[in-house]
Parts: structure tokens; C-alpha cells; sequence
């Protein structure tokens, strides 16, 4: 099932870093460095020297966002071969643009952040470049017109979310005419906007899928259960129901409750993130399918780093292997989930 | 006539108005609006939803009403709903019997006390210290945040426990747990304020603090004492917060819910340079912004077009309000006199 | 000393402005020399902060001329009187408190090199002006640091570096100890002998005597004269303020028949060597029940600080005050409040009415914050208290729930008097309470105080109007620069003349 549902462009992601770690290999050989068979090079590095990274944190807004932290943390970890610096912004601009001033100046060799926001990084990032210091985006973009600044964007593809979300609606609910209302992120934000085109994109072709309401509940359960009670008010038949996130599905479900409806049967829920709590409810059957952003971009990044500090290339777009999870697969996965 | 003119007058006339135009406007779009209907032996239906919603802003908009008739404000409730979810859902989360009547209890009074503790800092610094209520309570507006997430290890705390739901999504004679905590309280700062000397003291206090000093009244004990209100009215709105979604969202619980409180205050009429207050005026102010924001909803106003909706009902029952405003409807009235029976739009 | 030059540096010639209803200025001529300092002097509302406000363009006049260094001038605000070298210095220093004492004082006239300001040179360039009036402190310390005298030095230094020709200090001793005056003193005679002239508006006599060498006196908008020193005594200038010549002041002196107050006992209130720091020096005072102890002195004297003090509104930081024979700490308002004191502030508009409230509740307060927020003063005793008191005292309308603030002066002060009647107060002190209110409140409020301590109870009586003081209190103490300087009991001897006399003398003569 996850398999199937595993897009062609998420493949191509999952080849690419595959490929990645292969470089890393293939050029190793060429350093110091014995040549590390697998993406985890512990005892490769352990002997020699370790590769300097200062890592920019937006912040620790959400669940998701811990999850993130902790997977840096613990790929980054000396036994890699890594010394990691890492800072936490609290969701400010200057306190990242400093942190990345602060790297330049103690000289690292790599640096990785999660812009807060996307523009006003022209300046301090080259600077990087002429520290001659790679930069590695995580997780969100920066929007620059020189593709120089930064060696690659690694993260999550959101439209990529949305559609893959829009598929298994096709396949599974909309086979019959159904009602669908969308709970949307915040407005302007990036994966609000990509989500709901993803899911539109999707879906458009289908006459059966028909979004009677759209509206934002700002990726809060709050929020999510607030906008969810007045659709119910103001649609009776809501067949379906699409939140951009886990949280704000956890939301729709306490008031669809509330209405003394079944929230997974007589209103279905599908939603992107796949948290603890999203995929508890997914077991629970509750939610019907969740489409994963995966926050464990560590593994990833370490082998990145490795990859670009033995000479090797990597693409400029990096899109990490989501996982996509239907009632079954939540049951099986949960005892074992890191996040 | 006169009649009329007299009521557009009255200073919850035009929120009353706003009140009724977004019922009528919702239920001219879905027609069952104003249907109250019983399901699984409660009362359901957008009024019952409009009064529970309420509660939680009702409640802070409660203490802030008291504050902001003393001519201060307090910025931390929103930082105080937060931690009171934190603590108590912590609290629960960590109890081996996270369902027992009594594990409830015991946390929600930790979480009480820790607000009762955070509210007598914040009066305080304003109170004795005599920094302006604007900064002082800004300090732990930006802290308490971060204290929230430091109690829940910056996850989001997810909880079941049975009595805890009953907070906000149990019901009572077929009414809501959350709006009788909050009518609850509503009468009980009414009763005291208005049958005790608390609320003209308050106002005292506002209009006048030197004079009032000097008439011998305990300036400083009345604006310490509704700072300590405030937290505690915001305590126990973070307790409805958070079993209104089961979980301590240490990072959106009350997330500007400040601003809607004062706003609240203000369209009820009580201004924000202190002295008399109207806690009817409040909750017709929280009615009014709850109705508006279920509205948005019913109406199915486009995303991006929300926060323009909210901000023109606002500006326009507060253009009305103003008293330039009326004194201009006023002397138009009057020019328009010799016509008769003008009904106005 | 410094002879003037035949042409002054200021001539004021003719001016008048008026404010709605009001005629602030009429025709005043006013001139003054390089190198003299020259006193403005007047009752409060008599036109001095006006003149300076018309001399210095803050206000536009109706008529007449300005001449400044002989060119014809309007001003269009103090910086343009700056530009031209008038410069003043404000009682409330107009400084900025969080910057170096050497930024305020080159402020604007920073030492710039190649378009940069060159902060070494600025702070050595201020210390020079600091220096040249004997200011020895460090130029890069915050302000705020310092004293007000030396923050009030720092405002003069900052006007001799706009090399002002004229300087202006409007009330500059008000809030200083005597060591400080001293030292701006010098400062001022050094400034004089390099040629400033200097305007000095005072309340304290001494102060006017010790530094002046020409005196102008305003009363109600208009020129009383201008003078010489050593021509005028004391006791004609107190005259000249007030208004009236002496012997219509002695003609006024009180008729009532004079009742003996019982001053075998124990006095109600007394203040052994009371004081604060800044505000009043210590002083003694005994009020025996039924007596009406009235304070003179003209406006600063310390009239409002003593009686402050009587009743906690603000603490004393020396002595000890002994109430019904308990010696007590009045700490605050409640602490006077809770021993049968009662005090009735001067300014009735921010310190007494509660505006938006009603009648009603104004009159209830003092009671209420008594009895503390829990016991509501039941309605019934509310009804009786506000009814009979608004009869009592006429208040007009005699509506409870009028709103406070929309009643006359008049009337708002029969409230407050309501007000501290209700609690019972064995002392009333009462600040100015016939102050700005018609002359037929005036005088029921005086017949009243009068009744009030036939009945028993103590009084201590505030008023700028001498003949109010002597008509209505049985003994007198007067107060001069923050000073109680004597003490009488009134009898048919004791008139203006002898009050005004203690006045200016300073009680040495008495």
C-alpha cells in the first residue's frame, strides 16, 4: 500500500540520496579517510579529524520542529564524526542571520539552517561564500536569485504532500460524489499553499471530489476544532475532511465528535505529518490516511556533509522520502515510531 | 422618536446590532443556524457552539476588564492560559491514573496555584514597583511561552483523561460544562463588584488614582488584587483551552487571545483610559467577536479575506461607537427631522 | 557693582494677550539690563509665566513691542529665541535624563570633524563650559546621576554654549536645599559679571533679596511697578503681590466675635520637630479640639507640605506626631483616615473630585475606604449620608447621581467637604478650600468651618487670602521658604499688616 502510493518524483528523491551516499564512498577513497561502506560512517571519521557543522534552528514552535531538532542531534553526534554547533533562533530572523555570522567568525566548515522566513538571506550568506563555507538548507527555502549562496535545499516536497493526499482520495473515497472541506495552514505560509495546490492538482479531474469549503485553521487543534464546528454548522453532509496538518485534523475530530457524528466513518479525515498523536488517531481509526513530512532530515544531512567534505556534488534539490500511512499501516508503524 | 435616538444612543446599541446583523446574515446562508436541535441529550446548534466558544474569551476578558478599569492592561493572559494547560496536562499526563477524579483535581490546583503565583508578580511589578502595566505584564507575555514549553519539554502534552474532557466538551442539564464555568464567573465578578464596594473602588481608582489615595483608598491592594484576578481568570481559560482540544499546545494555546479580550472590553464600552466598566458590555463584546468568527466560517469568507472581514466589522462598530461619530449622526439626524419617520439602515 | 548700560538688552513694551475670557497679559512693559538680575515677581495667575511664554515666542501676543539687542523680534518659538540668544531654564529641567551630562549640554553643538562628531572633544569642550561655572563633574557620567541642582547647573551650562545674552530661570530654587541654592547663586553671579542678564522668577522672598538688583512686579495681567531692592521693603512688596495697599488690608481685618479655645488639655494632634526632606522643615504645631489653626504664608511657603504631612499623605522622615496623646506613624492616607484626620487637597480637580463618578459615590468614598471594600456602606446609610450632606451644604443640583465632575468648583468643593464630613473627623485640614469658587460659596464654606469647630471639632485652615486666615481661626502659624517661622494667637491686635510683616520679616521682628 505505502509502497504503492510512493510517487515517482519521492523515488527519485529516495535514488538521489542513495546516490549520495554512494559518492560519499566512491570519493572517500581519494582522502585520508578509509572508505565508509553505508551511509553511517561512525568508524570512518572516528580516527581523523572531525567536520565542523553550525546548525541554525528556526525554533521549537511544534512537535514536528522537536522531532527535526532531536534527528539533527543525534546524526550530527561526535561518533559520526561531526561537531556540531547548534543554535535555536525562537523564530527570529537577526538571531539566525547572527548565529550564521557566528559560524563564519568561528570558521566551520559546513553550515545548515531552517530559514524562519524566506527572504533577506542575500547578505549574510555571502558572506558565507566568501568564507568559503557551504550552506545547507533545511526543511523550508530561501527565496534568492543567486542559486550560488547555498549548495542544496533539503526538505519535504509540500505540493508533493497535497497530491499524493489527493490520489488516495481518489482511489478510496471519491468514487461516488463527495463533499470535501479543506483545513487550511496558516494563511501565506508555504506548505499552506503548496498543500492545497498539491491536493487540487490531484483531484481536479475528478468530478466526485467537490470542496464545498475552505478555511484556515492556522495548523492548530484550536483552530482546527473552531473552523471545524462552524462547517458543521453550515454543511450537513460533509463527507470528507482534508487538514494540512495532524494537528488541526486532531481538532476536526473533537468537534465533528461533539456533533455526535463518527469522525473516520461518517466523516473521513485525511491529513499530512504524520506526529505521534495524528498517527495514534490513525490507529484508532479515527483519521483514514496521513501522509508523512518526515522530520528526520539528520540522516540525510550528515551524509550531505560528508558527501560535499570528500569533493563530492550533490543536486540542488533534495526532497526527502515521506512515508504514506492508511489505518493498517498506523497499527504496525506505531510501536516503533521515533516521533 | 425620541425613543429611538435615545436607544442608537445607549453605548451597546451598534455591538447589539453588529450581534444580530452576523445571526441574521449566517442564517440567511445556512438556514438551520439558529436551530437548536438535541443530540446525544444535550442541546446542539451554532448558539450552544457560540456560547461555549465564548467562555474561554469571556473569562479573560473578564479579569481584563477589571484591570483596565484600574487604567492598566494586562499583555500575559494569553502566556498564562498557556502554562496553566502545561502544568495541569503535565501533571495529569505523568499520574499514573490520569482518568481518577482526584488526579484531575490535584493538577488543575497546581496549575491554579502557579497562576495565582504568576499573577501576583504581575501586580506586583505594577502595583508596588509602579512600572507601567504595558511592560510589566510584557515580561512574562514573552517568557511565559517558553516557560510553558519548558514544562512540556516543547511537545505538544496529549492527554485522556474522562473528567478533564468534561471541562469543555461535557455537558450539564444539556448545556455546556465550559459556558456554566464561565457564566459562573461572570455572575460571581458581577455579584462582588457590584454588591460590594470592590467594583466602585476600582473605578476610583481609575479615574482618579491620586484622589483616591488621598480619600484614603487602598490603591495599591485593589490593583494588585485584579492583576491576581486576571491570572486566575486566564488559568482557569487555559484549563477550558486545553481540554477543549486535550492537549497543551504550550506555543498556540491563547496565542493572541489578549487582543481579542481587549477588544472585547472596548467594544463593551469600557475605555481603555481605566475608570468605569461593564461587564455586560464585555460579554456582549465577546459574543460579538465569537459570532463573528463562527460566521466566517458559516459565511465562507475566502482565506485571505478574513482578517479584512474582522477588521471591518470591527472598525465599524467602533467608528459607530465613537462619540465624534454619533454627534455627526446626531446633527444629521436632527437637519433630517422635519421628514418623518426616517428609519435608519 | 555692575553698572547697566544706558540701552537694555530686553525691551517689552505694551504687551496684552488674551485667552478665551480671560485677559492674561495687559500692556505690561518690561525691560531688562545686560548684566543684572532682574526678579519677576506676582501671586500665582499674575502673569509672569505668560510674560516669559510672550518673550520667549511660546505664546504669539495681541499687541506691543519686542525688542531684543535693539532689533524688533517675534519669536516663533524658543528655539528661535535661542537662535537670538534668549535661553531658559525651565523648573522641570527640560533635559534628557538617559544622555552623558555631556551630551546634554553640547547637544546640538557637538565638536563635528569631517561631517563626524568628534566625542573627544565634545566631552573636553563641555567640560570647559562646566568648568567656567565651577561644575566639576564628569561630562561622560548619565544625568540622571545627578542631583537636580547639579542637573539644573548642567541646563545653565547648556545655554551659555548657545552663548545666550539673556537667561531665563523660571522658578530655578523650587525644589533646591539651601547649600544648592547657594551654589546656583554663584553661578548666577558669575554669569552676571560676565554680562548675562538674567530674569529670576522666585517665590521665596530671601532668595529675591539676596540676588535681585531689580525688581518687577505683575498682579493679575497687569504692571504694578518695577523697583529698586533697597527701595522697596519686604512688607510693601508682599503688599504689591496681594494687592492691596496696607491699610486696606487692616480695614478688612475680621469682625467676628472671637471665642477662647480650652487649651488646658491635651491637644488633639501634635507635631514634635515634623519634617521632610525637601518638602518642609521640621516644625511644631498643637491643634487643640475645637480649634481652628490657620497657616499663612504666600504661595511655597510649605503650607500644603506641613498639612501633608499632618495628615500621611506624605510621611515624615523626622519627628514624631502624637494623636489624642498616641504617638502614631502616619504612613500613608489611611493611616491619618483611621485616627479621625481628614484632608482636603488643594487641587480639587486631581487630587480630590473623582470625576466620572457620581455625587453620590464622591461623597461616599472617604466612608467606604474606611470601612474597606468588603463592607459595602449599605444603601440605606448612603441615602441618609449624601441627602443630609447635600442639604446641609447646599450642593447644587441636588441630584445624587448627578456625574461629580460636571458641577461647579463651588460645589464640587461642598462635595469633598461631604465627603470628609461623613467619615467624623476629629481634624479637618483643609487646603485652599474657598480657592476659585463665587464669593457666596465662600463665604457659606466659611461659616460652616466656623460652626464645625463650635461643635468641637479641630480645623486647620489653608488660605492664600490673609483675611480669610485672621476672620476664621483662633491661632495662626506662619510659614515662610519652607519654614514655620511663628506662631500667634489671633486676638483683635493681630491684623494683616502684623501677619504680613512675620511674612516678610521671616519672624525675626515678631
Amino acid at each position: 500500500m505505502v509502497s504503492k502510493k510512493f510517487s515517482m518524483r519521492a523515488a527519485a528523491a529516495g535514488v538521489a540520496v542513495l546516490a549520495l551516499g554512494l559518492s560519499a564512498c566512491s570519493s572517500g577513497g581519494d582522502d585520508d579517510n578509509t572508505a565508509d561502506p553505508g551511509s553511517s560512517s561512525s568508524e570512518g571519521s572516528g580516527g581523523g579529524d572531525t567536520i565542523s557543522v553550525g546548525f541554525s534552528q528556526v525554533g521549537s514552535e511544534s512537535g514536528w520542529r522537536a522531532a527535526n531538532t532531536k534527528s539533527i542531534q543525534e546524526s550530527l553526534t561526535k561518533e559520526n564524526g561531526f561537531d556540531l554547533k547548534f543554535s535555536d533562533a525562537q523564530q527570529k530572523q537577526e538571531n539566525q542571520i547572527q548565529a550564521i555570522r557566528s559560524y563564519i567568525a568561528q570558521g566551520v566548515k559546513y553550515i545548515a539552517f531552517s530559514p524562519v522566513v524566506e527572504t533577506g538571506w542575500d547578505a549574510v550568506l555571502q558572506e558565507a561564500k566568501a568564507a568559503n563555507i557551504p550552506v545547507i538548507l533545511t526543511d523550508r527555502a530561501v527565496d534568492t536569485q543567486d542559486k550560488t549562496l547555498y549548495k542544496t535545499f533539503i526538505g519535504s516536497d509540500f505540493v508533493e504532500e497535497g497530491k499524493r493526499i489527493g490520489e488516495w482520495v481518489n482511489e478510496n473515497v471519491a468514487t461516488e460524489p463527495i463533499n470535501v472541506v479543506e483545513l487550511q495552514g496558516t494563511t501565506g505560509s508555504a506548505p499552506a499553499i503548496d498543500r492545497k495546490q498539491g491536493f487540487e492538482d490531484a483531484t481536479k479531474s475528478n468530478t466526485n471530489v467537490k470542496i464545498i469549503a475552505s478555511q484556515t485553521g492556522d495548523f492548530t487543534r484550536d483552530g482546527g476544532k473552531k473552523v471545524m464546528e462552524g462547517f458543521l454548522q453550515a454543511n450537513p453532509d460533509i463527507d470528507l475532511v482534508y487538514a494540512h496538518n495532524d494537528d488541526m485534523a486532531l481538532g476536526a475530530i473533537e468537534a465533528i465528535e461533539a456533533a455526535g457524528k463518527v469522525p473516520g466513518k461518517d466523516i473521513k479525515i485525511v491529513s499530512i505529518d504524520g506526529v505521534k498523536d495524528g498517527m495514534q488517531a490513525l490507529a484508532d481509526g479515527k483519521i483514514n490516511y496521513i501522509v508523512e513530512c518526515n522530520p528526520l532530515l539528520g540522516p540525510d544531512l550528515a551524509d550531505i556533509i560528508k558527501t560535499l567534505d570528500s569533493g563530492g556534488t550533490v543536486e540542488p534539490r533534495i526532497v526527502t522520502h515521506d512515508d504514506a500511512f492508511d489505518q493498517a499501516a498506523a497499527k504496525e508503524a506505531l510501536p516503533t515510531r521515533q516521533y | 422618536m425620541t425613543g429611538l435616538a435615545q436607544l442608537t444612543r445607549h453605548r451597546l446599541f451598534w455591538p447589539i446590532v453588529a450581534l444580530v446583523v452576523l445571526l441574521l446574515a449566517s442564517t440567511l446562508k445556512s438556514h438551520t443556524f439558529l436551530e437548536i436541535t438535541v443530540r446525544d441529550g444535550h442541546l446542539y446548534g451554532a448558539p450552544i457552539d457560540i456560547v461555549r466558544r465564548s467562555s474561554i474569551t469571556l473569562l479573560v476578558a473578564l479579569g481584563m476588564t477589571l484591570v483596565i478599569a484600574t487604567r492598566g492592561i494586562d499583555l500575559s493572559v494569553g502566556a498564562v492560559m498557556a502554562i496553566a494547560g502545561a502544568v495541569t496536562l503535565t501533571q495529569i499526563a505523568s499520574s499514573p491514573d490520569p482518568g481518577a477524579i482526584s488526579t484531575v483535581a490535584l493538577a488543575m490546583l497546581t496549575g491554579l496555584a502557579v497562576c495565582l503565583a504568576i499573577g501576583v508578580f504581575n501586580g506586583f511589578l505594577v502595583a508596588v514597583l509602579g512600572i507601567q502595566p504595558i511592560i510589566a505584564t510584557l515580561v512574562i507575555m514573552t517568557a511565559g511561552r517558553g516557560i510553558a514549553m519548558l514544562i512540556t519539554g516543547g511537545q505538544i502534552t496529549t492527554v485522556t483523561s474522562a473528567p478533564y474532557k468534561t471541562l469543555a466538551s461535557g455537558y450539564w442539564l444539556g448545556l455546556p460544562v465550559a459556558a456554566l464555568i464561565a457564566g459562573f464567573f461572570f455572575a460571581a465578578v458581577a455579584f462582588v463588584t457590584r454588591r460590594t464596594a470592590l467594583g466602585v473602588l476600582i473605578e476610583s481608582v481609575g479615574i482618579n488614582p491620586t484622589a483616591s489615595r488621598l480619600a484614603g483608598v487602598r490603591a495599591r491592594t485593589i490593583i494588585w488584587t485584579v492583576y491576581v484576578l486576571c491570572a486566575l481568570f486566564a488559568c482557569i481559560a487555559g484549563f477550558l483551552q486545553s481540554s477543549n482540544i486535550m492537549a497543551a499546545d504550550s506555543n498556540n494555546a491563547g496565542l493572541f487571545i489578549e487582543l481579542d479580550a481587549i477588544l472585547a472590553v472596548v467594544i463593551g464600552g469600557t475605555s481603555l483610559a481605566g475608570g468605569k466598566f461593564s461587564l455586560t458590555g464585555t460579554l456582549v463584546g465577546v459574543l460579538v467577536l465569537t459570532t463573528l468568527t463562527l460566521s466566517i466560517t458559516v459565511l465562507g469568507i475566502p482565506v485571505n479575506a478574513v482578517s479584512l472581514f474582522k477588521a471591518l466589522v470591527v472598525i465599524v462598530v467602533c467608528l459607530l461607537q465613537s462619540p465624534v461619530v454619533q454627534h455627526k449622526l446626531r446633527a444629521r439626524r436632527r437637519q433630517a427631522a422635519p421628514v418623518p419617520v426616517e428609519v435608519p439602515a | 557693582m555692575t553698572v547697566p548700560t544706558p540701552s537694555p538688552i530686553v525691551q517689552m513694551s505694551g504687551i496684552s494677550i488674551a485667552f478665551p475670557g480671560v485677559k492674561a497679559l495687559d500692556g505690561v512693559d518690561f525691560r531688562l539690563f545686560p548684566g543684572e538680575v532682574h526678579a519677576l515677581m506676582g501671586e500665582n495667575g499674575a502673569g509672569k509665566s505668560t510674560l516669559i511664554k510672550a518673550l520667549t515666542g511660546v505664546y504669539g501676543i495681541d499687541s506691543g513691542r519686542i525688542v531684543v539687542g535693539g532689533v524688533e523680534q517675534v519669536f516663533s518659538g524658543p528655539a528661535a529665541a535661542q537662535a537670538a540668544g534668549v535661553s531658559t531654564v525651565y523648573q522641570e529641567v527640560n533635559l534628557t535624563d538617559n544622555l552623558s551630562v555631556a551630551e546634554n549640554v553640547m547637544l546640538g553643538h557637538e565638536v563635528r570633524r569631517f561631517g563626524l562628531v568628534d566625542w573627544r572633544a565634545t566631552r573636553k569642550a563641555a567640560r570647559t563650559y562646566l568648568e567656567a561655572l565651577n561644575l566639576d563633574i564628569d561630562p561622560r557620567s548619565s544625568l540622571s546621576s545627578h542631583s537636580l541642582a547639579v542637573q539644573q547647573l548642567v541646563a545653565i551650562s547648556r545655554a551659555m554654549v548657545v552663548d545666550a545674552q539673556v537667561l531665563i530661570l523660571d522658578e530655578p530654587t523650587s525644589s533646591l536645599d539651601s547649600d544648592e541654592v547657594a551654589r546656583l547663586f554663584d553661578v548666577i553671579r558669575t554669569l552676571r559679571e560676565r554680562g548675562v542678564a538674567i530674569l529670576f522668577v522666585s517665590h521665596f522672598l530671601d532668595q529675591v533679596y539676596a540676588i535681585s538688583d531689580r525688581i518687577t512686579v505683575l498682579r493679575n495681567g497687569a504692571l504694578v511697578g518695577e523697583y529698586r531692592p533697597a527701595e522697596l521693603p519686604r512688607v510693601e512688596l508682599v503688599g504689591k503681590m496681594i494687592g492691596r495697599a496696607l491699610e486696606v488690608l487692616t480695614e478688612l481685618e475680621g469682625s467676628t466675635e472671637r471665642v477662647v479655645v480650652d487649651r488646658s488639655g491635651t491637644p488633639l494632634l501634635q507635631a514634635i520637630g515634623v519634617g521632610r526632606r525637601g518638602s518642609i522643615e521640621p516644625f511644631d504645631l498643637d491643634v487643640y479640639p475645637g480649634e481652628i489653626v490657620g497657616l499663612a504664608g504666600l504661595l511655597g511657603s510649605g503650607r500644603t507640605e506641613l498639612a501633608r504631612l499632618l495628615y500621611g499623605a506624605d510621611h515624615a522622615d523626622t519627628g514624631e506626631t502624637i494623636v489624642g496623646g498616641v504617638s502614631t506613624k502616619l504612613r500613608n492616607p489611611r493611616a491619618g483616615l483611621s485616627r479621625s484626620i481628614a484632608f482636603s487637597s488643594e487641587s480639587r480637580k486631581t487630587e480630590g473630585i473623582i470625576g466620572d463618578l457620581t455625587v453620590r459615590e464622591n461623597i461616599v468614598l472617604g466612608l467606604q475606604a474606611e470601612r474597606g471594600w468588603l463592607r459595602r456602606v449599605p444603601k440605606k446609610k448612603a441615602d441618609e449620608v449624601v441627602s443630609h450632606y447635600i442639604e446641609a451644604l447646599g450642593v447644587r443640583p441636588a441630584n445624587p447621581d448627578a456625574i461629580a465632575g460636571n458641577l461647579s468648583g463651588g460645589n464640587q468643593q461642598k462635595v469633598l467637604l461631604a465627603r470628609w464630613l461623613a467619615t467624623a473627623p476629629k481634624l479637618l485640614i483643609l487646603d485652599e478650600p474657598t480657592r476659585g469658587i463665587d464669593v457666596g460659596a465662600k463665604a457659606e464654606i466659611q461659616k460652616l468651618v466656623a460652626d464645625l469647630a463650635a461643635q468641637g471639632m479641630s480645623v486647620v485652615f489653608i488660605s492664600a487670602e490673609l483675611d480669610e486666615v485672621l476672620r476664621l481661626s483662633h491661632r495662626i502659624a506662619v510659614l515662610r521658604d519652607r519654614r514655620k517661622v511663628a506662631e500667634l494667637v489671633n486676638s483683635d491686635d493681630v491684623t494683616t499688616d502684623v501677619v504680613v510683616d512675620l511674612i516678610a520679616s521671616g519672624g525675626t521682628s515678631a
